[in-house]
């Protein structure tokens, strides 16, 4: 028996041992068996690689693969590929692929479909993937059938975490290689080479998908079917898990303050892990162009005035960490060798009132994604208006946030974003020179530039050795934690709720994203 | 005016009527802020100029505002309602895949909610002042004045949760694969809840509509004369009053079955019901223009459609009504 988590405060040292214990108790799977699962929302299509949104993941990642996997402690585990190489400079990687993959229609899989998916498909078509391509890739060549070799122009220590499923999903050659890749019909009926295969999609109803039963890794997967529900009303989720419907609450799918009572429902287990790979961190972002915002002390002021405890104790039921600087402390990298800011109303007047802030009105764009962030906006306008800085809420929906925080039109904004298991791909694009662009949220739209950053960022990302890196990230932590392009207020933790019957659910660092391969239903 | 020549003009109008419709909800939906694209890009949690060009380009909103407007009007004029590429499917495809669903939803409580609410309506008339009238009175301004999602929860966990009577969400129970007679019975299970939820407002709404109407009607001077005349007090009831009061409720009627594709948002995403009020919701939110004016237009469709049909009702009930143009 897997314990049963009761706390709502999980602590990480807490959940490490229960994993631990879960692990040594770990029976032999059982075969067959179906779970329900909640997909929030539903998902706008299943091809992976034209669409990463976070439930296409939740689903296409158990449809398609990658060269690699990755474990909680973000350390690569091999998937399509068997093994691979990283030559003594660092600059070419050998993949060694599984021989006998077969995609889900039959085809053989063969290194011509690496070739297509990294060097032709998703340089043409994937955000993440495209900027790493084109700036560190030399060549990507076949060596034969079972064999790729990845050529850098220089050595690049992130690359060996670009391979995530959603990162980088193996496409087939054979149905998209000289089409109209987001025409293809195919892209209404995926084909991957992983361990499910999509059955049907009742749009607005559910996901099917069915058991591979030509999987490369033979014996696997466990289960038979898996049923996504598409369960609009977060309420009606939590009463669909009560009356048996559903498995598996996903990460976010439940409001934060069901959490707890869920948690201690008979044969119910709750596992924060899983999302080491996204870590998502939760900040403010100050317009430094305008005005005031852009005065160091007056952001220092801002984020003495936040209580960052009440935020996560109450409006975020205590799930979560606060953070120290800009990499996110579950990740590689992190160094909390930083000037550290603690609740201080009184430090924070001083320092408002050495700012010169004059008692403008600071706009505070709400993120739309329901009750707890308005909660948090609420909270923190009242803490900034204990320090006399006047604060006024702006409410919008979903698209229109998009807008205004991609076209710089805020005084303070919400945001969280991925950290993508290293800091050159998740962290460096929200505080770098060279990403201040309108039309895209998730860049650096407060503006900030800081030459002496962009170059530790740089340098760091292609640094030969952890070490050195480590030191370069070390050093940019400490100027970023000093001069707040962005109030970090959260390391944001996503519960998965499930029932403790459906064991090896969480065993990687996406979690569910890829981790039906493993499960069994006791 | 005869029966076509009334029909011929109205259905003139209403396909006059139904173009302004389409034009206006093209700039409507324009003023909203943001674009499919960036909303697609932003749920992505990452996005470059690159991937924006070619999802605006795919949208066709690369094209000019005029042209957008044209390419849209043209293709609706030979009944092609467009392509979300965001479903990836024609929206005339996504709309028959809802339809159904919401019909079945609609129609239910259409007719619950006009069978009882009427029925309520006319027996409290009857018992005007009696404990029987006051019950139902008091009901209908209860079920009237609360808000339909609170009364979908609170349904959910009374009769599903603690009663286990009936599953709280879905259209069908997922994964049986039931067939014939048994997929019938499975769906009209999960019918109940959101129909009686959707159907008690409407309820609530008839009752009161008929018992004012039905007491007010009492009190004419033919009513008075029927009973002079010895006609017996059913009768007085069932031909003199309950048919004359009948015209108001025909006319919320035809306002509610204007609303049977479109009027079921908030109930089909608290019971996760597929229809096509949360089709119309997601795209909303998405900014899916081409569902979203495909839903619209639909919705607008049935709207006029119910208004002609209203008036046809009108001359059955009271044929001194004369229908006009």
């Amino acid at each position: 028996m897997m314990a049963r988590v009761t706390g709502l405060r999980l602590s990480l040292a807490l959940a490490a041992s229960i994993f631990a214990l879960g692990a040594a108790v770990a029976q032999e799977p059982k075969k067959g068996g179906t779970v329900h699962v909640v997909v929030q929302p539903e998902p706008p299509m299943l091809m992976q690689g034209l669409n990463q949104n976070g439930p296409t993941n939740m689903v296409a990642g158990n449809i398609y693969e990658s060269l690699l996997r990755y474990n909680e402690k973000l350390e690569p585990q091999p998937s399509l590929a068997k093994s691979w190489e990283i030559s003594p400079d660092a600059k070419v990687y050998t993949f060694k692929l599984q021989e006998g993959v077969k995609w889900h229609d039959g085809k053989p899989f063969t290194a011509d479909d690496v070739v297509f998916t990294l060097d032709k498909f998703l340089r043409d078509v994937h955000p993440r993937w495209r900027p790493i391509v084109n700036a560190q890739v030399e060549k990507i060549e076949k060596v034969d059938d079972l064999t790729v070799k990845i050529t850098l122009k220089q050595p690049f220590g992130p690359m060996v975490m670009t391979q995530e499923v959603a990162s980088a999903p193996m496409i087939p050659k054979h149905i998209y290689d000289g089409t109209d890749y987001r025409a293809n019909p195919a892209n209404n009926t995926p084909i991957g080479t992983g361990p499910f295969k999509l059955k049907e999609w009742k749009k607005g109803s559910y996901i099917h998908l069915v058991k591979n039963e030509d999987y490369w890794l033979k014996g696997k997967p466990n289960l038979d079917e898996i049923y996504w529900q598409i369960i609009p009303d977060a309420a009606a989720r939590a009463v669909a898990y009560e009356t048996g419907k559903v498995d598996v609450l996903t990460g976010g799918s439940v409001d934060v303050y069901d959490v707890a009572r869920l948690s201690k429902l008979p044969n119910t287990c709750m596992t924060t892990k899983g999302w080491e790979m996204f870590a998502p961190h939760a900040w403010l972002t100050p317009n430094v162009r305008n005005g005031i915002l852009g005065n160091k002390q007056f952001r220092q002021g801002l984020m003495y005035a936040i209580d960052r405890e009440f935020g996560k104790d109450v409006v975020w039921g205590g799930l979560g960490k606060l953070p120290t600087g800009p990499i996110s402390s579950k990740t590689k990298f992190y160094s909390d060798d930083v000037p550290k800011y603690t609740y201080d109303p009184a430090k924070a007047k001083e320092l408002i009132k050495a700012s010169g802030y004059k008692g403008e009105t600071i706009r505070l764009l709400n993120l739309p994604y329901g009750e707890t962030w308005s909660r948090w906006s609420e909270s923190i306008k009242q803490n900034l208006e204990d320090v006399g800085v006047k604060v006024q809420i702006e409410n919008t929906d979903v698209p229109g946030w998009t807008q205004k925080a991609s076209n710089w039109d805020f005084d303070l904004n919400f945001n969280f974003l991925y950290q993508l298991g290293d800091p050159a791909m998740g962290v460096a694009r929200s505080y770098i020179s060279s990403n201040i662009a309108k039309g895209n949220p998730f860049a650096n739209v407060g503006g900030y530039s800081n030459p002496e950053v962009d170059k530790l960022f740089a340098d760091a990302a292609i640094a030969p050795t952890d070490k050195e890196r480590q030191e370069l990230y070390t050093k940019v932590q400490k100027v970023l934690a000093d001069e707040l392009p962005v109030l970090w207020l959260l390391e944001m933790d996503f519960p998965t709720i499930y029932r403790c019957n459906v064991k090896n659910l969480v065993t990687t660092g996406v979690g569910v994203n890829d981790g039906f391969r493993d499960a069994w239903k006791e | 005016m005869n029966l076509a020549q009334f029909l011929a003009g109205r259905l003139v109008k209403g396909v006059l009527v139904l173009f302004a419709i389409a034009v206006l909800n093209f700039l409507l939906i324009r003023a909203a802020p943001g674009d499919p694209a960036q909303v697609l890009a932003g749920e992505a949690g990452a996005a470059d100029a690159q991937l924006l060009e070619q999802l605006r380009a795919r949208f066709g909103l690369d094209q000019p505002f005029l042209t957008q407007l044209w390419i849209y009007l043209k293709g609706y004029l030979t009944f092609d309602l467009g392509f979300s590429y965001r479903q990836q499917q024609p929206v005339l495809n996504l709309i028959m895949e809802r339809l159904p669903a919401t019909l079945l939803l609609t129609g239910a409580a259409f007719l619950v909610s006009l069978v009882v609410g009427t029925a309520m309506g006319a027996l409290a008339a009857r018992r005007a002042g009696k404990w029987s009238d006051s019950i139902i009175t008091t009901l209908a301004l209860a079920f009237y004045a609360t808000p339909l999602f609170w009364i979908a929860l609170m349904s959910q966990i009374v009769f599903a949760l603690k009663l286990g009577l009936v599953p709280n969400v879905g259209y069908e129970t997922i994964g049986a694969n039931y067939t014939g007679l048994a997929r019938a019975l499975d769906i009209a299970h999960h019918l109940i809840l959101p129909a009686l939820t959707l159907g008690l407002f409407f309820t609530a709404l008839y009752a009161r509509m008929m018992r004012a109407s039905m007491l007010e009607v009492a009190g004419a001077d033919f009513v008075k004369t029927a009973r002079a005349k010895g006609v017996s007090q059913p009768r007085v009831w069932r031909r003199h009053v309950a048919r004359n009061a009948i015209l108001p409720v025909v006319t919320l009627a035809g306002l509610q079955a204007g609303q049977l594709v479109g009027g079921a948002v908030l109930t089909e995403t608290v019971f996760a019901w597929p229809g096509i009020g949360r089709l119309m919701f997601d795209a909303l939110v998405q900014r899916d223009y081409s569902v979203l004016l495909g839903v619209f237009f639909i919705s607008s469709a049935m709207v006029v459609g119910f208004n002609i049909i209203t008036d046809l009702v009108y001359r059955i009930a009271d044929p001194r009504i004369e229908a006009s143009a």
